[in-house]
């Protein structure tokens, strides 16, 4: 079924089973298994497409609670002449810039490392060397845009 | 068998054709409003405000609401699915794994009447 090894080049730990065959881990179960786990993530090789995996993994759901913060800007922004500028006195705080920093940060990695898996779902660069490109361009276009994102703060 | 009942389409198929279709939706209304706000510096509550209560982009902001419940609907499930299992971590797995469905189904619940709110309560 649908699964995250397909796009990331089967490099990375979590295998993604969607409804279909999700009930499959059941069956495991009863097994007894007395094979050794090799879960030390010591000696488990992270190569980069599945650290920009589970990034993107992280930052999913990251941007998943930020978007209550966002939400409540765009809310107190939206009341009244006032409201909107009470929300620019609060963006005029470090911390709170540091919080919308945070925020715009996943949700542009999020989106970058987004649209490389929806290249990859589509059939391009699924190859260990294609999925070793994708991911430093990654890595790369999204630390230009996280710091872009934080001149545009300050 | 169906085994699992907490997805948000009907199989693992549709699950995975909506993810795609709302990271779509939403990748192009966050990027079209952050482009808004660069391309205007000295933003005023009128322009604000006037752009949130025009027609198509209460339209736009309403899709990206609905994609971004549905979106997130299946992605914390696929993340709990993984993470919060028997198999990983015996029988209180699925009890576990219920509440934060559960829980993070609520978050979307408020986010989508919050944001209705606040796209019509204008
Ligand atoms: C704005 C709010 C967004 C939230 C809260 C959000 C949240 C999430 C979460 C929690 C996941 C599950 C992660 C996983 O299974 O590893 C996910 C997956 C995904 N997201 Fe987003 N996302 C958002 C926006 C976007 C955008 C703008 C894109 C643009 C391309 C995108 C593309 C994807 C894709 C392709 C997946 C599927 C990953 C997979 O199948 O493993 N998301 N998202």
């Amino acid at each position: 079924m649908v699964s995250r090894i397909s796009s990331d080049c089967g490099r990375e730990l979590v295998v993604t089973l969607t409804a279909p065959v999700s009930g499959l881990h059941l069956n495991w179960l009863p097994v007894k298994d007395n094979r050794p786990k090799n879960l030390d993530l010591y000696t488990v090789r992270f190569p980069l497409p599945a650290i920009t995996s589970i990034l993107h993994r992280i930052s999913g759901v990251f941007i998943f609670a930020g978007i209550f913060v966002l939400l409540w800007l765009l809310s107190e922004s939206l009341t009244s002449e006032s409201g909107f500028r009470n929300v620019q006195e609060w963006l005029a705080a470090t911390p709170v810039k540091l919080v919308i920093w945070a925020i715009l940060a996943g949700l542009l990695y999020h989106l970058i490392a987004g649209i490389k898996h929806l290249v990859m779902d589509m059939g391009i660069g699924e190859t260990l060397e294609g999925a070793n490109i994708a991911a430093k361009l990654v890595v790369v276009f999204s630390a230009i845009a996280i710091v872009l994102a934080g001149v545009w703060i300050w | 068998m169906v085994r699992n009942i907490t997805n948000f389409g009907r199989n693992g198929v549709s699950d995975w054709v909506i993810q795609r279709v709302s990271a779509v939706i939403l990748g192009v209304y966050f990027v079209g409003l952050l482009g808004f706000m660069l391309l205007s510096p000295d933003l005023g509550f009128a322009q604000w405000q006037a752009l949130f209560s025009a027609t198509w982009m209460r339209i736009a902001s309403l899709a990206a609401l609905l994609a971004l419940c549905a979106h997130a609907w299946i992605g914390m499930w696929t993340v709990f699915t993984d993470y919060l299992t028997e198999y990983m971590l015996g029988p209180k797995g699925t009890v576990l794994r219920f509440v934060f469905q559960a829980a993070s189904v609520l978050l979307i619940f408020v986010y989508l009447v919050w944001g209705v709110q606040i796209l019509w309560g204008l």
